[in-house]
């Protein structure tokens, strides 16, 4: 296989893993900024917390994949991106840690202040994950201070620019849409419901804030000038696939409106995808400095040489995770009696 | 401080914390897939109750694990990126190997063997706590054969035009003795870990005649499993010392504070250095030993710090080769007694289960065991990494090259005292649970949470 064709199909893979975090991970951020809300009593909680409990952790090795992929695929863009963000892939990472913990900690006490803490905790850690992710996305589109040595110039207030913030409003507000949509269709009797009128008003605001941060793309970014791949009508998709939802919502057909917004994710990663293509972190200094695969990849032998291994585990994980997902299929239900955590 | 130093205490104590879950989850892995197939095979309520409890023990552990773990990974790029990008081309590798093949293995079929108790059939309920105990210490081979590369690159050159070290031999990479005697050891070390925190806790139960007859059933398996694991652990140290004898002999001479080449070689005791460590003041050693610890006989010669040192100068420009001796030194000390005393206590709990001893006064101390493996633990990282010194990679990259440029004193100050104020916090609800759930025994465990009245958290919204 030619080095171009490895380099190529690595950035895809890494687009595939981002992809499938998002899918799955995005709705445990929504389930989990949305638990405190949603839930009133203890066991409304844990049954809440029931619905990804399950699965949360392994969602979670999708972002662990996708960055030792990174590391092991375009070392360059790893080691720019992580040093460069430095700041906010340490509040990511605390995001991650309080949130991970307190699904495991919060139901081992019976003090409902610890309980509360922990739900609370669950809450703004997938609120700071989604933000923060949904914030670094948008400037990686947008282009980032990037030096001539591959060196990122800027901090953490470079990433808080409008565009940049847009980009994390809009990813907690479709994570909370996705998260409400998935809790309808796990989650039965009254709170079944709340999360269905959840997301009657959930949508209006995701819709709003997609369409604007389209729009901005579009002013904010190359997209238009095509240095990337043009992404055509991918990002119009995206945008229908978030009304669609609407529609789906309103006639109670929980199923397809989870889809629909899974289906914008997808769309939505793909046009970031293709407006990046073939750069992994565009410079806003000077073109000549952005990495791209060419410049920031490992060998030829480490390409094919994880390409092989990838070949063989990752058709594996998809079998034994779409496993559990069969095997935790059912509704989750407040009788104590079948609640775990 | 300045950056360098701030980073590298950083990355030392995430992860030393880290490494203070990772052997008790390694090894507590096996033992509840071995009670819980003792359940199945003879259908004892006994037995049940242990996987449930010593489960329990696990999942508290596991957690922490898991989620310090995210930073290990992340803090390569993060803080450390011209390693990153000298280094991507064969230490990305195994770490996302063991993502792809450890952690999705792991952490689903975790999810599966604390929700599917009901839902799957009992067998493959079974099976996926197995897995759980595969996955991590799987995970275990794929992160000491990234960090034996580091300590005995192989496999690899250097590419002329780049300037980066490029993997030219996977196979080398993936069978390199360095990273599997680490394996070995710290398998071992898992498995001595668990050992003794079941040791302790059963101690613990049995001393207040609570579920005595499950807690000696834990205790017997433990005394045999402790005293195999850690012999295993001395074994596979010392096949290391002799490897690194060959391939860090800096390293070695530094564990030893054996500053002049000598043949025989004389075994340190107790050294004093002085306060730059690069000089002794006063010592205590016996003829020969070190020579025999080496390479098996007992007149090998040794080379000595102040050589080596001469040596490397030579062959990589001047500078200071020499590790902090103090640090290495002791904490091979510390590491050595512990696991010494470790083997002689699992010896003599062991004989003492062939008697009546859970009447024994002396059971009531056994509990204070608990604390010698993480000692030792902590001890052989610290000797592991701080030996290495002043290299990240041996011979080719020293860490004063390898940290990040563009990070500020002031960026590594907040996540320096965030991590230490959320690994605090964490440690102690960790604590706190684990101290809870050892005290209310296995009764309390067969309960899937702690159930309160259901308005509670309502009533305070």
């Amino acid at each position: 296989m030619s080095y171009e064709f490895l380099q190529t199909l690595w950035f895809i893979l890494i687009a595939v893993l981002w992809i499938g975090f998002f899918i799955l991970e995005g709705f445990d951020f929504g389930v989990g900024m949305l638990l405190p809300f949603l839930g009133k009593k203890d066991e409304e909680r844990r049954a809440i917390i029931n619905t990804i409990g399950s699965t949360w952790d392994g969602n979670e090795v999708w972002l662990l994949t996708a960055g030792g992929a990174t590391f092991a695929a375009f070392p360059h863009w790893y080691a720019t991106m992580f040093s460069g963000f430095y700041l906010a892939l340490f509040l990511l990472v605390i995001g991650l840690i309080i949130r991970g913990i307190s699904f495991e900690y919060r139901s081992k006490d019976a003090n409902p202040k610890w309980r509360h803490t922990f739900d609370w905790m669950i809450a703004i850690g997938s609120f700071m994950c989604a933000l923060l992710l949904g914030t670094a996305f948008s400037n990686l589109a947008r282009g980032v201070p990037i030096n001539a040595d591959m060196m990122y110039t800027g901090n953490l207030f470079t990433l808080l620019n409008p565009f940049g913030l847009l980009g994390g409003v809009t990813m907690v507000s479709v994570f909370l849409l996705y998260g409400s949509t998935f809790l309808t269709l796990k989650l039965e009797g009254e709170l079944r419901e709340r999360a269905r009128e959840l997301s009657k008003n959930l949508y209006v605001v995701a819709a709003i804030v997609v369409v604007l941060l389209a729009f901005f793309t579009y002013t904010s970014t190359d997209i238009s000038t095509k240095i990337g791949i043009n992404p055509g009508s991918t990002p119009l998709a995206a945008v229908i696939a978030i009304l669609v939802a609407t529609f789906f919502i309103n006639r109670k057909m929980e199923g397809w409106a989870f889809l629909s917004v899974a289906l914008h994710i997808v769309l939505t990663q793909v046009s970031f995808f293709t407006l990046m293509f073939p750069r992994v972190m565009i410079s806003t200094l000077n073109p000549e400095w952005s990495l791209t695969i060419y410049n920031a990849s490992s060998s030829q032998y480490t390409l094919t040489v994880m390409s092989i291994v990838a070949l063989i585990f990752v058709p594996i994980v998809l079998v034994y995770q779409g496993w559990t997902y069969y095997i935790f299929r059912k509704r989750i239900s407040t009788d104590k009696k079948t609640l775990v955590y | 401080m300045d950056p360098l130093t701030l980073s590298r205490l950083q990355f030392g104590l995430t992860t030393v914390y880290h490494f203070l879950f990772v052997p008790l989850t390694l090894g507590l892995s096996w033992f509840v897939a071995y009670f819980q197939t003792r359940y199945y095979q003879t259908r004892d309520e006994e037995f049940r109750k242990m996987t449930k409890f010593w489960g329990k023990l696990f999942l508290i552990n596991f957690a922490i694990g898991v989620v310090t773990g995210i930073v290990q990974e992340f803090q390569f790029g993060m803080n450390w990126s011209e390693y990153s990008r000298y280094v991507g081309d064969i230490f990305g590798a195994p770490l996302a190997i063991e993502a792809l093949t450890s952690f999705f293995l792991e952490s689903t079929f975790l999810g599966v063997w604390i929700f599917g108790e009901t839902k799957i059939p009992e067998k493959a309920h079974l099976a996926s706590i197995w897995l759980v105990a595969v996955g991590s210490n799987l995970s275990a081979l794929w992160i000491l054969l990234a960090n034996g590369w580091m300590q005995h690159p192989v496999g690899y050159v250097i590419n002329e035009v780049t300037g980066r070290a490029e993997l030219v031999d996977f196979f080398a990479l993936a069978t390199n003795p360095k990273g599997w005697l680490f394996f070995w050891h710290t398998i071992a070390a898992g498995l001595a870990t668990a050992s003794f925190l079941i040791i302790g806790v059963s101690a613990y139960h049995i001393f207040r005649k609570q579920n005595v007859s499950l807690f000696k059933t834990s205790f017997q398996t433990a005394t045999i499993v402790g005293l195999i694991a850690s012999t295993l652990v001395f074994f596979g140290g010392h096949t290391n010392g002799q490897y690194m004898f060959e391939t860090q002999p800096m390293k070695f001479a530094a564990i030893e504070a054996h500053y002049e080449t000598s043949s025989p070689a004389p075994f340190s005791i107790i050294t004093i250095g002085d306060l730059t460590g690069k000089q002794e003041v006063w010592s205590w050693r016996v003829p020969a030993v070190l020579s025999f610890l080496a390479c098996n006989n007992l007149t090998c010669e040794v080379r000595g710090v102040d050589d080596i040192q001469a040596e490397y100068v030579a062959l990589y420009g001047p500078g200071d080769y020499v590790p902090l001796i103090v640090f290495t030194y002791w904490s091979f000390r510390i590491m050595m007694t512990i696991g010494f005393i470790m083997m002689g206590l699992s010896f003599l709990f062991l004989l003492a289960t062939r008697g009546k001893y859970e009447n024994a006064k002396w059971m009531k101390w056994v509990p204070w065991v608990i604390a010698l493996p993480y000692l030792a633990n902590s001890s052989g990282w610290i000797l592991t990494e701080m030996g290495r010194q002043p290299w990240i990679v041996q011979g080719l990259l020293k860490v004063e090259d390898a940290v990040s440029p563009n990070l500020t004193v002031v960026d590594l100050w907040i996540s320096l005292i965030g991590y230490v104020v959320v690994y605090g916090v964490l440690a102690i609800a960790m604590v706190y649970l684990m101290k809870k759930y050892i005290v209310a025994g296995p009764d309390a465990a067969m309960h899937e949470s702690v159930d309160v009245a259901p308005t509670l958290v309502g009533s305070q919204d």
